[in-house]
């Protein structure tokens, strides 16, 4: 079986001394990362998710500013305002939390619709623009948003247009008997953050993620990833398939997910490991199909490799 | 292809697809309700009424816990109502109830497709109870609305029109129809029935019986059940002449009239005959006994028949389908001229005692009339003179029933008059015996040929007379002449009891009944008797003399052969890609399943080596090295790995 990428399994060690026992959820995230795409972790509070990205930042050797989501946060606390100094007689600039390398937007559903947007925006265009002048965020830009549970209250869920945004999103879940003795032994959490070293630098996470787009794909697996696309739009189980821009969020993550381990060419496994959590916020299960399964891992079991 | 194949168990249909195959398992239920017990109806409708509501009520299905408890009382049940799980009955009420139960754990297009095949299966076991014609429309409409409901299942999104569905569904069996055509044409036929019928598929089956107590044929004759029909080759005989001969009894135990072993061994009887032969066929509906029915008296032996020493013609077993045979027979003969000592001795057998009345009778003609003929006159005399009535409910009879019918109630059906003439015979030193069949039938002008039925069942005797031989004598028309002449109808004044169509009154019910059987003439005849034989008929009418029936069967062999070859090989291809590659690899897959591996269709190379590796520590190398390989090929750029290599390590795994 094929080993872990050298430096993909350095940065992995790395963040699972402060994340114990979530190895699978921090490959996951930096596949999504090496993809050059957005995380949504959705959970329940307290479960880890801002030490998470937290970590991540720190082990990616990136800047890292977070914002805690409120129903009262307005846009501009998010990408800056201008205002007017009274020494230059002009207005300048205060740039938001949003220009930094990784932003962690916490607990993104509490805000409004309208504070929601205005950072989707951004996550999109890479750049913010405010009264006619567009300022480009750094590179690499990537946001990690955290969610409650969409039941719990005070929250505005994001439309399913806005998580399409984001390329993949998982739950970290408890943590095993084993982690959490260790956790509560003082071993890992959130205090030792501080003492984690950068892996890598911005330069060469770039580097690695351009990387990810040679990782080559043959026919035979295109098949089978269409074939998955298909039954995801011909099956009545969802209310809809999954679209053309998940296609394509599903092939970059697994291309990711290869080069972690070591490989040039994408194999199914690679697409089973990394669907879950690319098309698991795309697919709603359809009305009378509700299920507590997991719609990605259904959809996997539902296809066969060509 | 595989993508939709594996997929289709995890569709949940539709909720109109689901109440469109519930109607059609209406209909098949239908087919069957009138010979499953009531119980099983009863909880058929309940079940589908609680299917009804979970599809509109959206209710959950019922579980495990329901459901086991439901089979297994029904299981029971059957057992009970049926002493056993086996036979038509049974299986045919198990299946029902299997669809039945089937259906309220069904949830994905899979269940269902199971349901509509077993479906299709119990709509085809209703020609087990019955081939008519009313039999066969009936079938149709469960089979358009599974069909129907098979192309709801198959549609993929939820767009769904029921009248296309239908229009579809119609639109296939149509074309089947030419396929279906040839194919009962063309098809070669088996000389017997395909498989065994279970055996209580007979048990209804009503005819002559091999032994004849007073009450036997009056009860016979309430059925206005066919017996068979008849079409003659040339003008029928009289009505007073058609007597068709079934078994015969030679053997009286004070009770009943039987045939005894013995008879079979007698000699048999000569038969020489005068005149023209009377042409005719007979369809002969199956009775679960052996005996052909024939004119009397039969002089060449129907084909594939056998003919006792005292001229009973006999299948070779009992009629179980209906058969069609060509019968020849002259109304003008001698039979048995001579009786040999043997014949004689069992043909004057009486019981040691009882009736000592009718013996003292017939010892008093034996001493005062000069010949035998004198005595067979006397005899018929009585029957004339005195009040003697043709019924059908006779009152029952004390133990000496002869004394008690001749000279107490004299109330009789034919085989009352009979019985108690050739007791008379015998006790007077005539050799006499009982012959029973039917007597009459009814023309049919619109197919020109004869129906008989049980109702026109009759007894009637033989005596032998010294130069004559045999003489058929029927008492029953010295008491009531119109019954031989005009059929049973007008010899009976309680008509009420008998069948409404051997009756001769609503003349415009019995005219539509006569063209309803004309049809259902067709159809036994060109349908259900469409045999080995007529098959040959119809062949090398269409292609000449000698149409070679092997050839025909070897073209069978090799289209169904070749039809078969390319289904397959449809549903193979995307199975077994051409790609060298995944051939090589199925290879190694089929080397893996022996050791008791088998790649699930969703599991990936890796995935499965890793899982092998751990089952098979010792090759795991091997497995390794194999699988790395074949991703690299499949997977990979191309490279220097070569099929060559991968099929070296696979030959050495």
């Amino acid at each position: 079986m094929s080993s872990l990428h050298p430096v993909a399994a350095q940065i992995i060690h790395a963040t699972s001394s402060i994340i114990l026992g979530k190895e699978q959820q921090i490959k996951l995230a930096l596949a999504c990362i090496l993809a050059r795409g957005h995380l949504l972790i959705e959970d329940l509070p307290g479960m880890g998710k801002t030490t998470l990205s937290h970590t991540l930042a720190q082990v990616l050797g990136l800047q890292f500013n977070r914002v805690q989501f409120t129903s009262d946060l307005l846009p501009g606390d998010v990408l800056g305002i201008s205002v007017y100094d009274r020494n230059i007689g002009a207005f300048t600039f205060h740039p938001g939390p949003v220009f930094t390398h990784v932003l962690l937007a916490d607990e993104i559903n509490r805000a409004t619709p309208k504070t929601q947007s205005a950072l989707l925006e951004v996550m999109e265009e890479g750049q913010v623009t405010l009264e006619g002048e567009t300022r480009p965020l750094p590179t690499p830009f990537f946001v990690i948003a955290t969610q409650n549970p969409t039941h719990h209250i005070g929250t505005f869920p994001l439309p399913e247009s806005q998580l399409d945004r984001f390329l993949m999103r998982i739950r970290l879940g408890y943590p095993d008997p084993q982690s959490e003795r260790a956790l509560l032994q003082n071993n890992g959490g959130r205090a030792h953050v501080g003492e984690v070293e950068a892996c890598i630098s911005a330069v060469e996470l770039m580097a690695l993620q351009a990387e990810v787009d040679h990782v080559h794909l043959s026919d035979a697996l295109l098949d089978y990833l269409q074939a998955l696309l298909q039954y995801s739009r011909q099956a009545v189980d969802y209310t809809a398939g999954l679209s053309p821009r998940a296609g394509l969020a599903l092939r970059q993550c697994a291309q990711a997910w290869a080069l972690m381990h070591n490989r040039d060419f994408v194999i199914p496994e690679d697409i089973q490991a990394v669907l879950p959590g690319v098309a698991g916020h795309r697919l709603q299960w359809a009305v009378g199909m509700e299920s507590h399964a997991d719609s990605g891992l259904h959809l996997l079991n539902a296809v066969a490799i060509p | 292809m595989s993508v939709t194949r594996h997929a289709l168990r995890n569709f949940t249909p539709q909720r109109h697809d689901v109440i469109w195959l519930l109607l059609s398992l209406l209909a098949v239920w239908g087919l069957h309700i009138a010979h499953l017990p009531l119980w099983i109806n009863g909880l058929m409708a309940l079940i589908f009424g609680w299917r009804w509501l979970i599809e509109s009520r959206s209710w959950s299905l019922p579980r495990m816990p329901v459901l086991l408890p439901l089979t297994l009382l029904g299981i029971a049940g059957i057992v009970a109502s049926f002493d056993g799980l086996f036979g038509r009955d049974a299986s045919v009420a198990l299946l029902t109830l299997m669809l039945g139960l089937k259906l309220l754990e069904s949830r994905t297009s899979r269940d269902f497709m199971l349901v509509i095949f077993i479906a299709y299966f119990l709509t085809v076991n209703a020609f087990l109870f019955g081939q008519s014609m009313l039999v066969a429309a009936g079938m149709l409409i469960p089979v358009t609305g599974l069909t129907a409901a098979l192309i709801g299942l198959q549609k993929p999104q939820a767009a769904s029109d029921q009248g296309l569905q239908l229009r579809l569904a119609l639109t296939l069996l149509g074309q089947a129809i030419p396929l279906m055509l040839v194919l009962f044409v063309l098809f070669p036929r088996l000389p017997g029935p395909l498989w065994g019928v279970p055996k209580d598929s007979y048990k209804s089956m009503t005819g002559l019986s091999d032994r004849m107590r007073p009450g036997d044929i009056s009860e016979l004759s309430l059925s206005g059940a066919t017996a068979f029909r008849v079409s003659f080759a040339g003008a029928p005989p009289m009505p007073s002449q058609l007597y068709w001969r079934g078994p015969v009894f030679g053997y009286f135990d004070g009770r009943e009239w039987r045939a005894d072993a013995r008879a079979a061994y007698l000699p048999r009887e000569s038969l020489s005959v005068r005149g023209e032969p009377v042409r005719y066929s007979v369809t002969l509906e199956p009775h679960n006994q052996p005996w052909m029915l024939v004119l009397d008296m039969p002089s060449q032996l129907p084909e594939g028949a056998l003919a006792s020493p005292d001229l009973q013609i006999l299948a070779r077993e009992p009629v179980r389908t209906r058969i069609r045979y060509e019968g020849v027979s002259h109304l003008e003969y001698t039979l048995a001229d001579q009786l040999s000592p043997v014949a004689e001795r069992y043909l004057l057998q009486l019981p040691q005692q009882g009736n000592p009345k009718a013996r003292t009778l017939a010892e008093q003609w034996r001493a005062q009339l000069p010949d035998h003929q004198a005595i067979v006159e006397a005899a018929l005399r009585i029957f004339r003179q005195q009040d003697f009535y043709y019924t059908l409910t006779p009152p029952p009879l004390g133990a000496n029933s002869i004394d008690d019918f001749l000279f107490n109630s004299r109330r009789g059906f034919c085989e009352h008059y009979a019985g108690s003439f050739a007791f008379l015979m015998r006790a007077a030193g005539i050799p006499a015996r009982v012959v029973t069949g039917y007597q009459g039938g009814e023309l049919n002008p619109v197919g020109e040929y004869m129906i008989v039925r049980q109702s026109d069942a009759h007894a009637w005797t033989e005596v032998w007379l010294p130069h004559r031989g045999w003489v058929r004598v029927d008492p029953t028309a010295a008491v009531s002449p119109s019954r031989i002449e005009a059929g049973i109808a007008s010899a009976i004044s309680e008509t009420a009891s008998l069948p409404l169509l051997a009756r001769r009154d609503y003349p415009m019910l019995r005219k539509l009944y006569l063209n309803w059987d004309a049809i259902n003439n067709g159809w036994n005849q060109w349908v259900l008797g469409y045999n080995q034989q007529k098959q040959a008929e119809l062949l090398s009418r269409i292609f000449g003399a000698s149409f070679p029936l092997s050839l025909l069967t070897a073209l069978f062999i090799a289209v169904t052969a070749l039809a078969l070859g390319l289904i397959s090989w449809v549903l193979l291809r995307d199975k077994t890609t051409r790609d060298p590659l995944q051939q090589v690899y199925t290879r190694f897959l089929r080397k893996m399943a022996r050791a008791g591996l088998q790649q699930a269709p969703e599991e990936g190379a890796q995935d499965f080596s890793r899982r092998a590796q751990q089952q098979l520590p010792m090759q795991a190398a091997k497995i390794a090295a194999i699988t790395a390989l074949y991703l690299q090929l499949r997977y990979g750029r191309p490279s220097a790995a070569s099929l060559q290599m991968l099929k070296r390590q696979i030959r050495n795994l």
